[in-house]
């Protein structure tokens, strides 16, 4: 009975190669093998297997920053690597090939099976075999009814059941079938597989992810459009027409820290205070930004995701003028305690271009090693309670602003030399808030003004979400379907014997792989057992 | 009661149950050592025999009470109330109590007791390794995770971890009653491969459903909020989706003829190692991870000595409260 149990897709698998074929037969064999089930299998593994290395190695788009560092240790890997985009392995070639023709797999395995389905919900019940007992599942009573008694009664109590019954004129058995949703249920699934890569591709493609870092107050705001973004990355459809024309600025943070108890030193809530207009001229609105809480504005979205210090300092040179003024980022070296490295330059001052590169302690003090003896200096807490920097001086070539080749977070030595002090140690202004310090050599004086924050904000577009989401909702109720709706018919048949009784035969069939005969066996049971008592109510 | 003495009294309640589960293991141990020598169609007449699988069982079913109440009070301990899968040690500690869990509510309505001596002895085994390897720090959530996604992702990711890790116990079975010709012991008591098979199909079937909702919904919709992307291809989501990817295989090979049965068996196996591996080994060879639970997590990204030309925007490593727990 074998064929019987046979799902629509089971024919479709993998065949060796035939011996003679034309082009044709062989465009046609190559076809069913891609869309054999076995194929969508291996696919599968592959794409499994291939996802693995961009766990264990450095990713471009993730952490560029660590794969730098992986470049300089492994300058000989880092070629071949490039070469197998192994740097980028979730857009690379390979990857893509694998679940292209997993998808095409699956429009070929899904379209045919759709048809079959079409057809196959619109179809009566198929007629009852000739030896119900040979089935899998069957059992038979005798009874002094007559057959046709039994099979209206067996038709009613199966209907009730919820199956769909068909009893043809003149035959002696019924049959009926339910469950057609398992199907419907595995090409929803299937289907929306093709959904959800739909939405993702439409997001990369026609989305972005922006950055940027602004300081606190309505003079660091910061409007919606390319010039304004620290770093952007575009989808290759991106459009700039598509930028919503909102603008906002930060008008105060908050972190909460802990203060008490094992936890203390821990940071708690964060919030950046928003004042935001949703295009010019209207009205501003305002809005309390915190992780877990984006700002959506149209269908583009705000997101706090860093924060930190920027001590404002103001360099003079030695000619007294103003070379260098207002807040520098510094960025966190610890996550905890908030000591922060960072670099002023100022190219401009003379005599000499001077940089000043150092920490930023929010609350200094000196540490003790272990036999209580001051050591080196540092932060306890990453509140600023204690603020000061404390910076090296450098004299030279520090990096005009010449775009690309220099970063303004890193002091390129190569040019530069560190000022020291007569007894050779290296020169060290530290400032607490409101000192100014006199550099060597008439350099000029650094005045530490007091503190500003920073946040790092990224704004996101990302257009087919929802579709995605849909699909994968979608895809979720599709796959309870196919997995817990148990497809399977019934027969029941009855036919008067010799001796004048009837015999009634009734035969169930799973047609899903996971069906469990012992439930089968209940069924049938139950069956009988209303027909039982159906019999009792009608005498 | 203070959060210190809510502390003490959940990890009092990790060892009691522990205590309850070892001796539920030693209930089964016995009941096994008596019939090692008795065939396997011949009833357990017994008395001693019978009393030992019973006590087992009720040993079991309070152990996962104490267990619960373990776990309710390491939330209460923390500062403020919290769901109690913060750090590894919790979630090994939750992802246990669904083990067994889902074992005594199984053993309610399928004939599954003979499963008993393996599903304890993995509980008994992973608490103490929880107990004695993961770092157990009580913290408060970071910022990032103060969301309610974090209970909806995290309960199902644990539930179906437990309900992969049953099935898997289940494969395991399969694969070696498969080759079995034993008469008598405990093998010979285990059901037949089919059933196991079926079983074991059952547990996944249930687990696949839910770790798709943890992991291809409810995981990008919290990352969405917290970090600004639904999908970051960040180790953690890589490997889960690696997990998601292994479980179709299984679902696909059970329905594949030249598939069935051995080799299904084995690629839920496979499935059980990612997910395994994405708990606890990623976190020794990625330090990107987005996830990390450990020291790893808030990472220092040092900017000192890095050549000049970095993006600005990748120097800035620090995330807003960026250590993150759960799965
Ligand atoms: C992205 C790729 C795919 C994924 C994630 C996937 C996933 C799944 C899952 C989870 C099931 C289990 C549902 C059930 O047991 O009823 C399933 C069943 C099935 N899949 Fe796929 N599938 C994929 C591609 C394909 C392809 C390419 C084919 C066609 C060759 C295919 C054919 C089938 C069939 C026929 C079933 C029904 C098996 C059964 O009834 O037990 N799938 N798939």
């Amino acid at each position: 009975m074998t064929d019987l149990q046979q799902r629509p897709s089971d024919d479709r698998q993998a065949t060796p190669l035939p011996a003679d074929l034309d082009a044709r037969g062989l465009v046609r064999w190559s076809w069913r093998q891609l869309t054999s089930m076995r194929t969508a299998l291996v696919l599968l593994l592959l794409l499994a297997l291939a996802a693995i290395p961009g766990s264990v190695i450095p990713q471009e788009d993730i952490d560029s920053l660590a794969v730098s560092q992986w470049r300089e240790d492994h300058p000989r890997l880092a070629p071949i690597w490039d070469r197998l985009d192994l740097f980028s392995v979730y857009g690379s070639a390979w990857f893509s090939a694998i679940y292209i023709l997993l998808m095409i797999s699956l429009v070929g395995c899904i379209v045919p099976r759709l048809l079959v389905y079409a057809r196959a919900v619109r179809a009566r019940p198929p007629r009852a075999p000739r030896h119900l007992s040979r089935l899998p599942q069957s059992t038979s009573y005798v009874t002094t009814d007559a057959p046709d008694v039994v099979l209206a009664r067996a038709a009613r109590v199966i209907r009730r059941r919820r199956f769909r019954v068909e009893w043809p004129e003149g035959t002696d058995a019924v049959a009926a079938e339910r469950g057609h949703l398992r199907e419907a249920g595995n090409l929803l699934f299937h289907l929306s597989v093709i959904i959800v890569l739909v939405g993702v591709a439409v997001g990369s493609l026609f989305g972005y992810k922006g950055g940027v870092i602004l300081f606190n107050g309505e003079e660091f705001g910061f409007s919606n459009n390319l010039t304004q973004y620290d770093e952007f990355a575009p989808g290759n459809l991106f459009d700039p027409a598509v930028m919503e024309p909102f603008s906002f600025e930060i008008t105060d943070f908050d972190v909460e820290w802990v203060t008490e108890g094992e936890r203390a030193g821990m940071a708690r809530e964060f919030v950046a205070h928003l004042d935001y207009t949703t295009e010019p001229g209207a009205e501003p609105r305002e809005y309390d930004l915190k992780v877990n809480h984006p700002l959506t504005i149209g269908g583009t979205d705000v997101f706090l995701i860093g924060h930190g210090y920027a001590p404002v300092v103001t360099v003079r040179d030695g000619d007294g003028n103003v070379v260098q003024s207002g807040p520098t980022v510094f960025l966190p070296t610890n996550a905890q305690t908030f000591e922060s490295f960072g670099v002023i330059k100022a190219p401009d001052a003379q005599p000499e271009q001077i940089a000043l590169e150092g920490t930023f302690y929010p609350t200094f003090a000196m540490g003790r090693d272990a036999e209580g003896n001051l050591s080196m200096p540092a932060s306890i807490w990453g509140d600023a309670l204690e603020p000061l920097v404390s910076l090296g001086l450098w004299t030279g070539d520090v990096g005009l602003d010449d775009g690309a080749s220099s970063s303004v977070y890193v002091l390129d030595k190569s040019k530069a030399t560190q000022v020291v002090k007569d007894n050779g140690q290296p020169f060290r202004a530290d400032l607490r808030p409101g000192d100014t310090v006199e550099l060597p050599d008439g350099l000029g004086s650094v005045t530490f003004e007091g503190l500003q924050r920073w946040n790092k904000i990224q704004i996101s577009r990302s257009p087919g979400k929802v579709v995605a989401l849909t699909g994968v909702v979608l895809a979720l109720l599709g796959l309870l379907a196919s997995l817990f709706v148990r497809p399977r018919r019934l027969w029941v048949r009855a036919r008067r014997q010799d001796d004048g009784t009837t015999l009634v035969e009734l035969a169930r069939l799973d047609r899903s792989s996971a069906g469990d005969p012992e439930d089968g066996a209940a069924e049938l049971a139950d069956i009988v057992a209303a027909l039982e008592a159906e019999k009792e109510e009608q005498s | 009661m203070t959060d210190a003495q809510w502390e003490v009294f959940s990890y009092e309640g990790v060892i009691g149950a522990a205590v309850l589960y070892f001796l539920a293991m030693l209930a089964y141990f016995f009941e096994l050592a008596s019939l090692r020598s008795v065939p396997a169609g011949e009833d357990v007449d017994s008395h001693r025999t019978a009393m030992a699988r019973r006590l087992a069982l009720v040993l079991t079913v309070f152990a996962v009470a104490v267990h619960l109440v373990a776990l309710v009070a390491r939330g209460l301990a923390a500062d403020p109330n919290r769901v109690p899968w913060g750090n590894m040690y919790e979630f090994t500690v939750a992802g246990t109590f669904v083990v067994a869990l889902i074992f005594v509510l199984a053993t309610l309505r399928v004939d599954i007791e003979w499963l008993g001596p393996l599903v304890i002895t993995f509980v008994v085994a992973a608490l103490m390794a929880a107990f004695l390897g993961l770092d157990d720090t009580l913290l408060p959530l970071p910022d990032a995770l103060n969301s309610p996604w974090l209970v909806i992702h995290v309960v199902s990711a644990v539930i179906s971890t437990g309900a992969f890790t049953l099935g898997a116990l289940l494969s395991v079975l399969y694969l070696v009653k498969q080759r079995s010709t034993a008469t008598t012991g405990y093998l010979a008591r285990v059901p037949e491969p089919k059933v196991l098979d079926r079983l074991s199909y059952r547990m996944h079937a249930f687990g696949f459903p839910v770790w798709t909702f943890a992991v291809l919904i409810t995981g990008p919709i919290w990352a969405h909020q917290a970090w600004g992307a639904y999908w970051n291809w960040d180790p953690k989501e890589v490997w889960a989706f690696i997990t998601w990817v292994v479980y179709a295989a299984y679902l696909h090979a059970r329905a594949t003829a030249g598939w069935r049965g051995r080799n299904a068996a084995v690629l839920a196996l496979v499935g059980a190692a990612t997910l395994w591996f994405n708990f606890i080994g990623i976190n020794f060879f990625s330090s990107t991870s987005q996830h990390s639970y450990a020291e790893g997590a808030a990472e220092v990204r040092s900017v000192v000595g890095v050549a000049a030309t970095v993006e600005p925007a990748q120097e800035v490593g620090v995330v807003v409260g960026s250590d993150h727990a759960g799965a």
